[in-house]
C-alpha cells in the first residue's frame, strides 16, 4: 500500500493530463484544470516544507555542538525575524494578523518585512552574486588556459560578445568603412547571439526536452520509482 | 524617526555589503555572519510570500469566503497537510501521496509543455529555407543556424559510438556548443560586472555621497 498507492495516483493524474489535451470535452478539461490548482497549493506546502525542514536541520546542528554552530543560531534568528514580521505586519500590499501597522509603518518608512527585504535582503543577494564577477574571472582564466579548438572558440565569443555589448566595441571598430561594417563588433556579437548561439541553445533545447520527456514517460508508467525512496 | 531608520536601512546595506566582500580576501566570522543571515532571510522571505501569495489566494481565500463551492479545495489542503508529516519520520512514508500527486501533475504537464515548446516548435522554427534572406549575413547565418542545431542534436545522441563520419558530426556540434556557451558565459560576467558596479555606486552614491548614484 505505501508504494502501490503513488504510483497509482502518479500514473492516473498523469494520463489524465495528457489525455485532457486531446480530449477537449467534458470532464477531461475540468479535472486537468482542477488538478493543476492543487498542484499549486501542495507545492506550496512543499515550499513550507523546505523551509522548516531548514529549521530542523539547524536546531539540530546547534543543539548537537557540530562544527561552526554558533553561526548557525543567526540563521535560525534571522528566518524567526523575518517570518514574524511578515505574518504580523504583512507586505507591502496585504494585510498581517495586526493589519497593516500603520504606527509602526510611520516610524520605519516601510513595513518591517519590506523594510528589512529593502535594507537587509536586496543588498545581500545583490553583494553575493557580484562577488562572483571575481571568482567568475578566475575560472575563465582556467577554463580558457586550456588549448584546444574548444575552449578557443568559447574564449573567443566570449570576448566578442562582451566587447560588442560596451561602448568598447563600437570606438573599437567604429573606424570601419560602409563596405566592412558586418566586421563592426556590435554587430558580430548580434550575428553570434542569433546565429550560433541559437543553434547551440536549440540543441540543448531539443535534448533535453527529449530527455524531460522521457523522464516524464518513465516516472507515469512507473518505471522510474525513486521520488517514492527507498524504504 | 523615519529619516533614523532610513539611515540605518543605508549603514546596515554598507556593513552586509563589506562583510560579504570580505570573503575576497579569505573565509571570515564577518562573511559567515552576513552568510547565515542571509540564508535565514532568504528561507523567512519565501516562507512568507508562499504563505501571502500561493497558499492564502489559492486556498484559504476561497474557503473563506465560499465553502459550499471552494470545498474540494480541502482534499488539495489535507495532501499539504500529509506532506509535512515528512519532518516527522516514524510516519513520513505518508509523504509519498502527496508527492505522487506533485509528480504525475508535473510529469503530465511537463510532457505536453516540453513536447510543444522545446521539441516540436524549435524544429519547426529550424526547418526553413536558408536562402530566404536580404543580404548575406543573413543567409551564412541561417544555414549556419541549421547546422548548428542537427549537429548539436547529433552530439546528444549517445545510443551510436561517436566515431567515423557520426564523430566528425558530432565535433561540428560540440564547436557550436562552446560558441554558444561562450556567448552565455560573457553575459553572465558582463551581469556580475553590472552587479558589482551597482555595488560599489550604492556604497559611494548612497552611503559615503561621494558620487552622484
Amino acid at each position: 500500500m505505501k508504494r502501490k498507492i503513488p504510483l497509482i495516483i502518479t500514473f492516473v493524474v498523469g494520463v489524465v493530463l495528457i489525455f485532457a489535451e486531446f480530449i477537449p470535452h467534458k470532464p477531461f478539461g475540468l479535472i486537468s484544470g482542477e488538478l493543476e490548482k492543487w498542484y499549486l497549493i501542495i507545492a506550496g506546502f512543499a515550499i513550507i516544507l523546505g523551509q522548516l525542514n531548514l529549521f530542523k536541520v539547524n536546531l539540530f546542528k546547534i543543539r548537537y555542538k557540530q562544527k561552526n554552530w554558533q553561526y548557525f543560531i543567526l540563521t535560525l534568528v534571522s528566518f524567526s525575524i523575518m517570518v514574524l514580521c511578515g505574518i504580523f505586519w504583512g507586505t507591502q500590499n496585504n494585510p498581517g494578523v495586526f493589519g497593516n501597522g500603520v504606527a509602526i509603518v510611520t516610524a520605519m518608512g516601510d513595513k518591517p518585512f519590506d523594510y528589512l527585504f529593502l535594507n537587509v535582503y536586496q543588498h545581500l543577494s545583490a553583494t553575493m552574486f557580484s562577488l562572483l564577477a571575481f571568482f567568475i574571472a578566475s575560472a575563465a582564466y582556467r577554463a580558457f588556459i586550456a588549448r584546444t579548438t574548444e575552449s578557443n572558440l568559447l574564449l573567443a565569443a566570449a570576448i566578442l560578445v562582451m566587447l560588442g555589448n560596451t561602448s568598447m566595441g563600437s570606438i573599437l571598430t567604429g573606424w570601419l568603412p560602409e563596405s566592412l561594417k558586418f566586421l563592426h563588433l556590435p554587430r558580430i556579437s548580434e550575428f553570434i547571439m542569433k546565429y550560433p548561439n541559437t543553434a547551440g541553445q536549440r540543441a540543448i533545447m531539443i535534448g533535453a526536452g527529449l530527455g524531460i520527456i522521457g523522464s516524464s514517460l518513465r516516472i507515469i508508467l512507473g518505471i522510474e520509482r525513486s521520488y517514492l525512496g527507498g524504504k | 524617526m523615519t529619516h533614523f531608520f532610513s539611515v540605518l536601512g543605508i549603514w546596515l546595506g554598507a556593513l552586509f555589503t563589506f562583510a560579504i566582500f570580505s570573503f575576497l580576501y579569505k573565509d571570515n566570522p564577518f562573511y559567515k555572519i552576513a552568510e547565515q543571515i542571509f540564508v535565514g532571510l532568504s528561507a523567512g522571505y519565501w516562507f512568507v510570500y508562499t504563505i501571502f501569495f500561493i497558499l492564502m489566494p489559492n486556498l484559504f481565500n476561497p474557503l473563506l469566503q465560499d465553502f459550499a463551492v471552494n470545498w474540494i479545495k480541502l482534499i488539495p489542503a489535507v495532501l499539504g497537510i500529509l506532506m509535512l508529516l515528512r519532518l516527522i519520520p516514524s510516519i513520513d512514508w505518508v509523504s509519498r501521496f502527496p508527492i505522487a500527486l506533485v509528480i504525475g501533475t508535473t510529469s503530465g504537464i511537463f510532457f505536453l509543455r516540453y513536447l510543444k515548446s522545446d521539441v516540436i516548435n524549435q524544429l519547426t522554427a529550424t526547418i526553413m529555407n536558408p536562402f530566404q534572406g536580404a543580404d548575406w549575413v543573413t543567409v551564412v547565418g541561417q544555414i549556419l543556424l541549421i547546422i548548428g542545431t542537427l549537429t548539436g542534436v547529433i552530439y546528444f545522441y549517445f545510443s551510436k559510438k561517436h566515431e567515423g563520419a557520426f564523430g566528425v558530426t558530432a565535433k561540428i556540434g560540440i564547436y557550436f556548443l562552446m560558441v554558444s556557451f561562450g556567448a552565455a558565459f560573457g553575459y553572465t560576467a558582463m551581469a556580475r560586472i553590472s552587479l558589482l558596479i551597482g555595488r560599489l555606486q550604492f556604497l559611494l552614491g548612497d552611503w559615503l555621497g561621494i558620487i552622484n548614484p
